[in-house]
C-alpha cells in the first residue's frame, strides 16, 4: 500500500474553503468568540465574489472595529465617532460608481451618530450601512449602549438598565425602515453557519441594490460580546439567542417593492 | 473665457470662485452671516455645469465630516460656516489635520461667545490659528480684506492645502461676507480628474491599499508623526508667510491689523499722517503662518506697535511673541459686533503716544 502524502490531495479541484483574498494576513485583535471577525470575513468574501475590490471604499467607525482597515485589503477611511455615514455620503456623491459601505457598532451608529445615521438614510444615499449590534460598548470596556437590553448590567448600568432613568433599547433598523430613503433593511446574525449564509445573501442583495442606485441599504448584525457580557463564547451566543433575538428579531424589515 | 468684472457680496464671491476654480464639492449648513454661500451654490447648481457636488448637510458636524470623506478621496472639497458652526466643526477639522488631508474651510466670523451676535467680529483668531480642536496641529489661515480676496483666496487656499496636505481656512468676517464690491473673477477651470496617489479611490491590483486615518496606538509612531507635522508647519512658515505693508518705510508707529480692521487702519494711517503722525500698517495676509520675522525687523525702528482687532485682544499675543520685547506692543479693539472707526483708532494711538 502506497504511503499517504497530504500534498497529493492539495489540488484546486479539492478546495473546499480558503481565506478570502480580500482579507489580509494580519492577526485580528478581536476577543475569542466575538462576531466581528466573522462579519469581516463574510463582507470580504462578498467583495471578492462580486469583484468589487478595485471599486470599494469602506468607512470604519470608532469602537472595537476601528482597526478594520488592518484586516480588509481595500481602500478605507477611518471616521470620527458616529460620523461614518457623513463621510460615506460625500464619497458616494463624489464617486458614484464606487461601492461604498460603513461598518459601525451600536455606540457609534445609535448614540453619537444618530443624526448622521437618520439623515443619511433619509436622503437615501446609495450606500450600505453595516451595523453590528451587541448591546454594549466593547472597546471602552463594557459601558451601557443605546441598544443595551432592559435589566442588562454594564459598567455604567451596574444595577441593570432601568427604562425610567436610562431609556429603552433603540431599535435602529425599525427606525430607519420608516424612512423613504432606505430600500432594504434587514437583521441578521453570524453565530451559526446558517446565519452567516443568510448574511452573505443579504450583503449580495445590498451590492445589487447599490449598483442600481436604489437607496440606502441597512443591514444589522445582532452579535455578541463575550468579554464584556462576562460569558464564555458559547454561553454568550446562547444568551444572545434567548435575550437579544426577542428584542431584535432576525429577518427582513423592509425589502424593495416587487422583491 | 475672459476675466469678468462683477459686483458681488463677499459670500457670493467665495461661492462663484469655488465653481470657477473647479472645486469638486461643497457641504454646508445655514448660519448667518454666511448662508449666501450655500444659497448661491444651490441656485447656480454647478453639478449640471462643472460637476461640482453641492449638499446641504443636517448639521455643521455632518458637513465637515462630508468634507473629510471627500478629501480622503483626493477631491477638492470645502465647507463654510460662521463662528458657532465652526466650533461644531472642530472635531472634524482636527481629524482632517490628523489624517493630513487637504480641504478648504471658510469662517465668516460673528461676535461671540455662545450664540453672541450676527454682526462681524474677529474673535475666532485663537481658534483658527492655534489649532481649534484637540491635539497639536495648525491650519493654513488666510485673512481676506476685500471681496476680491474672498474670491482669490479660494484658489490659493486649495492650492496651499494640496501642496502641504493640510486643511486651509479663510478667516473672514461678517462685514466682508456681506459687503458688495467689484470683483474680477477668474475664468472657469475644468475640474481635474487626476487624484493624488494617497487617495482612497478603490484599490487596483497595481498598488497597496490606501488607508486614511488619524489613529496610531503606538506612542513612538504617534510622536514621530507629530514631529513630521511640526516640520511641515515650519516649512509652511518658511515658504508661505504673506503680508502687506502700507507706509511703514518712515513709520514711528505701526498698526498691525488683518481683514476688516486692516481696511479701517489704512484710513487711520492717512488721517494720522495728515496730523503729522508717522504711522504705517502691516497687514498679515496669512495668520498662520504669521509674519513674525518681518514684525521683529520692524520692531527695531518703531516706538509702538498697535494691534487693532475686532476682539478683546487675540492677535496682539502673536505680535508680542514676534517682537519679543523689542518694542512696546498695545491693543485696541471693539467687540460684540462693533466696528471701530478710523477716527477712533487714531484717537487711541494719540493717547498711547501721549503716555509714552
Amino acid at each position: 500500500m502506497a504511503e499517504f502524502n497530504p500534498k497529493d490531495i492539495i489540488k484546486p479541484e479539492n478546495l473546499v474553503y480558503r481565506k478570502s483574498k480580500v482579507l489580509t494576513d494580519n492577526v485580528m485583535h478581536y476577543c475569542p468568540g466575538c462576531g466581528h471577525g466573522t462579519a469581516h470575513r463574510t463582507l470580504a468574501e462578498v467583495i471578492e465574489e462580486e469583484e468589487l475590490q478595485s471599486r470599494t471604499i469602506g468607512i470604519t467607525p470608532v469602537g472595537c472595529s476601528v482597526l478594520m482597515y488592518n484586516y480588509l485589503d481595500i481602500d478605507m477611511q477611518e471616521a470620527a465617532h458616529g460620523r461614518a455615514p457623513a463621510l460615506a455620503t460625500a464619497v458616494k456623491r463624489l464617486m458614484p460608481d464606487r461601492f461604498v459601505f460603513t461598518y459601525q457598532g451600536d455606540g457609534d451608529l445609535a448614540a453619537i451618530g444618530t443624526a448622521e445615521t437618520i439623515h443619511t438614510c433619509n436622503r437615501g444615499e446609495n450606500i450600505l450601512i453595516l451595523f453590528v449590534n451587541n448591546g454594549i460598548y466593547g472597546m471602552t470596556g463594557g459601558q451601557m449602549a443605546p441598544t443595551t437590553l432592559l435589566g442588562m448590567k454594564s459598567s455604567t448600568s451596574p444595577y441593570g438598565r432601568d427604562a425610567a432613568t436610562m431609556g429603552s433599547p433603540v431599535k435602529m433598523a425599525d427606525l430607519v425602515a420608516l424612512l423613504p430613503g432606505t430600500c432594504y433593511v434587514t437583521r441578521q446574525s453570524v453565530h451559526t453557519a446558517a446565519g452567516v449564509r443568510k448574511l452573505k445573501k443579504a450583503l449580495k442583495k445590498a451590492v445589487e441594490y447599490q449598483n442600481k442606485n436604489m437607496g440606502t441599504c441597512f443591514i444589522e448584525v445582532v452579535s455578541n460580546c463575550p468579554s464584556n457580557w462576562k460569558m464564555t463564547p458559547v454561553a454568550a451566543n446562547k444568551w444572545m439567542e434567548e435575550n437579544m433575538f426577542p428584542a431584535y428579531p432576525l429577518g427582513d424589515i423592509k425589502v424593495p417593492a416587487g422583491e | 473665457m475672459e476675466k469678468e468684472l462683477k459686483l458681488m457680496k463677499g459670500n457670493e464671491a467665495i461661492a462663484e470662485a469655488a465653481i470657477r476654480y473647479g472645486a469638486d464639492g461643497y457641504f454646508g449648513y445655514p448660519i448667518t452671516p454666511q448662508s449666501e454661500i450655500l444659497e448661491y451654490l444651490m441656485e447656480a447648481d454647478p453639478e449640471k455645469s462643472t460637476g461640482m457636488v453641492v449638499l446641504q448637510a443636517e448639521s455643521e458636524v455632518a458637513a465637515i465630516n462630508m468634507v473629510y470623506g471627500g478629501a480622503a478621496c483626493g477631491k477638492k472639497v470645502m465647507t463654510s460656516s460662521s463662528s458657532p458652526g465652526i466650533s461644531l466643526k472642530q472635531e472634524g477639522i482636527t481629524y482632517i489635520a490628523g489624517a493630513e488631508l487637504p480641504c478648504l474651510i471658510v469662517n465668516v466670523v460673528r461676535g461671540g461667545p455662545g450664540l453672541g451676535t450676527i454682526q462681524p467680529a474677529q474673535s475666532d483668531y485663537f481658534q483658527a490659528v492655534k489649532g481649534g480642536g484637540h491635539g497639536d496641529y495648525h491650519l493654513i489661515v488666510l485673512a481676506p480684506a476685500s471681496v476680491q480676496e474672498m474670491a482669490d483666496f479660494v484658489g490659493l487656499g486649495f492650492d496651499l492645502a494640496f501642496k502641504y496636505r493640510n486643511p486651509a481656512m479663510i478667516l473672514s468676517d461678517g462685514a466682508i461676507g456681506q459687503m458688495m464690491e467689484k470683483v474680477e473673477l477668474m475664468p472657469y477651470q475644468k475640474r481635474s480628474e487626476d487624484l493624488p496617489s494617497w487617495a482612497t479611490t478603490g484599490k487596483p491590483e497595481t498598488r497597496e491599499r490606501n488607508i486614511i486615518t488619524s489613529l496610531d496606538l503606538d506612542p513612538n509612531a504617534q510622536e514621530k508623526f507629530n514631529q513630521k507635522l511640526i516640520q511641515k508647519y515650519r516649512e509652511i512658515e518658511e515658504k508661505e508667510t504673506r503680508y502687506e505693508e502700507f507706509q511703514t518705510e518712515d513709520a514711528d508707529f505701526i498698526f498691525v491689523a488683518y481683514g476688516t480692521s486692516a481696511r479701517i487702519c489704512q484710513k487711520a494711517v492717512q488721517l494720522a499722517r495728515e496730523e503729522g503722525i508717522k504711522v504705517g500698517l502691516l497687514r498679515p495676509v496669512t495668520l498662520f503662518p504669521f509674519p513674525k520675522r518681518r514684525l521683529n525687523q520692524l520692531a527695531d525702528k518703531v516706538k509702538v506697535m498697535m494691534a487693532v482687532e475686532m476682539s478683546a485682544g487675540q492677535m496682539v499675543e502673536d505680535v508680542m511673541l514676534s517682537v519679543n520685547g523689542k518694542t512696546k506692543v498695545c491693543h485696541y479693539g471693539r467687540m460684540g459686533g462693533m466696528i471701530p472707526t478710523p477716527d477712533e483708532v487714531v484717537e487711541n494711538l494719540k493717547q498711547i503716544i501721549k503716555g509714552e
